[in-house]
């Protein structure tokens, strides 16, 4: 068989790019490999918290509210006791809030709107890349976790939804830096309007430094905890166990 | 004692010649950039796959029915997934892994050209190889290089030592706006650095723009890159890789030879 020397580089070049390939994708696979790119990704945590403090994520005007809000993730919700909430505009639904807590609470709608509201328009930015600016309002959650009273042990909050993502509960989590950042609050307006559905009625999580998937929906409990280990998959949400998204979401 | 300090000293190189080139950490900044920008490339474009459009200004989705205009939307090409396996990082469709890829990378590619930008700054590497002398941006000069590169006439001997206009334009494009610019937009996605650093966001006029200039950079670094290797190619690809290795460069030979030797 003879080979002429463009076929020769053709073959060389195809061969080079195939094992640069196969080699990205046998590191991908590689433990080691990973726990060394995981170790960038505490690292990128740090750095974050470090630089950040306590400074708050940017706020627009009302002119900046983009014209339309992809809802994302669940839309709607196949439990029939949240159907029927819903159906009743959530009149006798109520916010459940125990773990490590002094005093767990039960808190309906009315006892949220009755706290001190904060109104904040954000930028929401999907891990996908999209973004999209809407005006939120809700109390507080450090209001509500300081109500309750945390014990000395919680180290984080974890937010237990109605919603089924892939056969799955939804949840997520976050820690108590982020849970007493005084732009996380439990958003039950947007624009004006109580939540839609597919926004997450009757309550969302804002957590505004992070990424979407962070903005919990259809939040039925919270529940303080001191590890996310032992709790579904062990990350701390659901892409999180299903998609192997980071649990920190600042990037 | 030696016998060259009789000698006088050595005349300026000429063709021929084997001379340094470059010192070692240009050469190490070199192969640590092309690991790392290919990694960020490779991986970067799985990203994009998730959302293959991009737009301007501060906002930018595809809702369902009232999609915002996008200025590139690549979302018809391939079912959806624009970039093939055989080019990003992993093969297969994972937004996750590419971003623990990109933003592990992410470190290597701006620390490297942070560090390799100040040493060239106190070294004198800028001054001396890499910026323009005012005469060398005279539009006739700049026309004259072009269009002996068009012809494929590249400086010999001594000429060949320093950085023509052209280059020095390309490699200045490289390192003080497309990597400084891909870096700085990168930051501008993350919500956390947006907190952290807000005049980040208005610099570019909101996150949907940084992530356009950020894929813009990226295909810039792209284009740069074509065309270094078709000019290594061009200009001799074993001494143009041998000095960027080792350092050693044999100076191009002038097309006439100086002197005939009486054989």
């Amino acid at each position: 068989m003879i080979l002429s020397r463009r076929k020769l580089i053709g073959i060389g070049a195809a061969g080079a790019g195939g094992l640069l390939l196969s080699g990205c994708d046998r590191l991908n696979d590689s433990e080691t490999f990973r726990g060394a790119l995981n170790g960038a990704t505490g690292l990128n945590q740090r750095t974050q918290r470090l630089l950040m403090g306590n400074a708050l994520a940017k706020e627009f005007s009302e002119a900046d509210i983009s014209p339309a809000f992809k809802p994302n993730g669940s839309t709607s919700v196949a439990d029939p006791a949240y159907r029927a909430q819903l159906a009743r505009d959530f009149a006798d639904w109520a916010l459940r809030v125990d773990g490590l807590v002094k005093q767990p609470l039960m808190l309906p709608l009315s006892a949220l709107k009755a706290l001190p509201q904060r109104v904040q328009i954000t930028r929401h930015d999907c891990v996908e890349g999209w973004s999209a600016i809407a005006r939120w309002q809700g109390p507080q959650l450090g209001a509500v976790l300081a109500t309750a009273g945390l014990l000395p042990t919680a180290k984080y909050a974890v937010f237990h939804c109605a919603d089924l993502l892939g056969g799955a509960p939804y949840y997520e989590s976050i820690d108590l830096t982020d849970a007493f950042h005084p732009q996380t609050i439990l958003a039950w307006a947007m624009n004006g309007q109580p939540l839609g559905e597919p926004h997450g009625a009757p309550l969302r999580l804002r957590v505004e430094r992070q990424l979407g998937y962070k903005q919990a929906k259809y939040i039925m409990r919270i529940e303080l905890r001191d590890t996310l280990a032992g709790l579904y998959g062990g990350n701390g949400g659901r892409w999180e166990d299903s998609r192997g998204y980071q649990w920190y979401a600042g990037i | 004692m030696s016998e060259s300090e009789t000698e006088t000293p050595p005349a300026e190189p000429k063709g021929g010649d084997l001379v340094r080139r470059h010192s070692l950490v240009t050469r190490l900044w070199h192969w640590t950039n092309l690991v790392a920008v290919t990694v960020m490339l490779m991986s970067g474009l799985m990203i994009f796959n998730a959302h293959p459009r991009l737009y301007w200004g501060q906002y930018g989705s595809n809702a369902p029915g009232r999609p915002d205009p996008a200025w590139l939307d690549l979302s018809g090409v391939n079912d959806g997934v624009p970039f093939p396996p055989w080019i990003t990082i992993p093969s297969h469709y994972s937004l996750a892994d590419a971003r623990l890829w990109h933003f592990a990378f992410a470190w290597i590619l701006g620390l490297a050209i942070g560090a390799y930008l100040l040493w060239s700054l106190i070294s004198g590497h800028i001054k001396r190889d890499l910026a323009p002398k005012l005469p060398e941006l005279a539009p006739s000069h700049v026309w004259h290089d072009i269009k002996d590169h068009a012809r494929l006439r590249f400086p010999t001997g001594l000429a060949a030592l320093r950085y023509n206009i052209l280059q020095k334009l390309a490699y200045g494009g490289v390192l003080f706006v497309l990597l400084p610019g891909v870096i700085l937009t990168g930051l501008t996605m993350s919500p956390g650095m947006n907190a952290a650093l807000p005049l980040l966001v208005d610099l570019f006029g909101g996150r949907q723009s940084a992530r356009s200039l950020h894929f813009l950079c990226a295909f810039g670094l792209v284009a740069f890159f074509f065309v270094h290797i078709a000019m290594v190619v061009l200009a001799g690809p074993i001494n143009e890789v041998r000095s960027m290795l080792t350092g050693w460069y044999r100076l191009p030979r002038e097309p006439e030879p100086m002197r005939e030797d009486a054989a």
